[in-house]
């Protein structure tokens, strides 16, 4: 089951700077909350994610309890050549979670497909 | 890739978080149950951070400038669950001269250091976007660290209505 969602742009040219959006599903529970019953719920966030482009780290988050719940992580990549993006992130709970995506850059020179 | 002793780090937030619960469970000087949960969770001791208390265990001995970050968060965030937040770091982000760290860091969250972003060259620029929680009104610090060591910033002031870390309830 994934439990992150990525947003590339449609389409990548080589030498251009893009946005990458990720959105990934965790409730990061900062352990100052309590739940119905009164009971403190123990903390649970991110600890550290990480995006690696073709076995190069290229973007490292270290959360702590100040990021919201379902953390969205918004960066941008040069694009140098087509890879594998993969994100891996580690919680409280040492729950390793992972996504592999796909990135596609096309030569600058390319100029078929319509910008949208 | 570290650019500071951990421990240092570390050894700040167990201190605060020590002196922020001594105090508070003497100012009650009554029985455990009766310290309500606002102590409980280290926010009773509502004093907000100087700027030096801050900033000071990342910055150590370097330089601090304020100047070349955009730190961008709405002046009146209703839910401090979820504030958005956006920081544009100008940096031409080479091999020569790039940001290498950023720090969001809390004036009154029980935790200061909200989050930190590792970044290099390969990344083109230093925008990033997230959400934070905050812990009522506050100043936020936005703190990035340059390949050359040395630190620039910017500061926002929010009017939180809902305080998060709290629970109504």
């Amino acid at each position: 089951m994934s439990n992150a969602r990525i947003q590339l742009p449609p389409r990548i040219l080589e030498g251009d700077v893009f946005k990458v959006r990720l959105l990934v599903n965790h409730p990061m529970d900062s352990g100052f909350l309590r739940d119905i019953n009164h009971a403190l719920i123990k903390r649970n966030v991110i600890r550290q994610l990480t995006c690696t482009l073709n076995s190069q780290e290229v973007f490292r988050a270290e959360p702590t309890t100040g990021v919201a719940a379902n953390p969205l992580f918004e960066f941008h990549l040069r694009a140098v050549k087509s890879g594998e993006l993969y994100f891996r992130w580690v919680d409280d709970n040492a729950n390793i979670g992972e996504l592999r995506h796909p990135l596609t850059v096309l030569p600058a020179n390319s100029s078929t497909a319509p910008k949208s | 890739m570290t650019p500071m002793p951990k421990l240092s780090r570390r050894g700040f937030l167990n201190s605060c978080t020590k002196a922020s619960l001594g105090v508070s469970v003497l100012a009650s000087g009554s029985t455990f149950a009766q310290v309500d949960k606002l102590t409980l969770s280290g926010l009773a001791d509502s004093r907000l951070r100087t700027f030096d208390e801050m900033v000071q265990p990342f910055v150590q001995f370097q330089t601090l400038k304020n100047e070349g970050v955009n730190l961008s968060l709405p002046a009146l965030a209703d839910n401090g669950h979820l504030v958005p937040l956006q920081l544009k770091v100008d940096s031409p982000m080479t091999e020569a001269s790039h940001v290498s760290h950023i720090y969001l860091i809390s004036q009154r969250n029980p935790v200061p250091l909200m989050c930190m972003f590792a970044l290099g060259p390969w990344n083109g620029n230093a925008h990033i976007n997230t959400r934070v929680r905050l812990s009522g009104s506050q100043m936020v610090v936005a703190l990035a660290r340059l390949s050359d060591g040395n630190f620039i910033y910017q500061t926002q002031e929010v009017v939180v209505t809902e305080a998060a870390c709290v629970d109504n309830g």
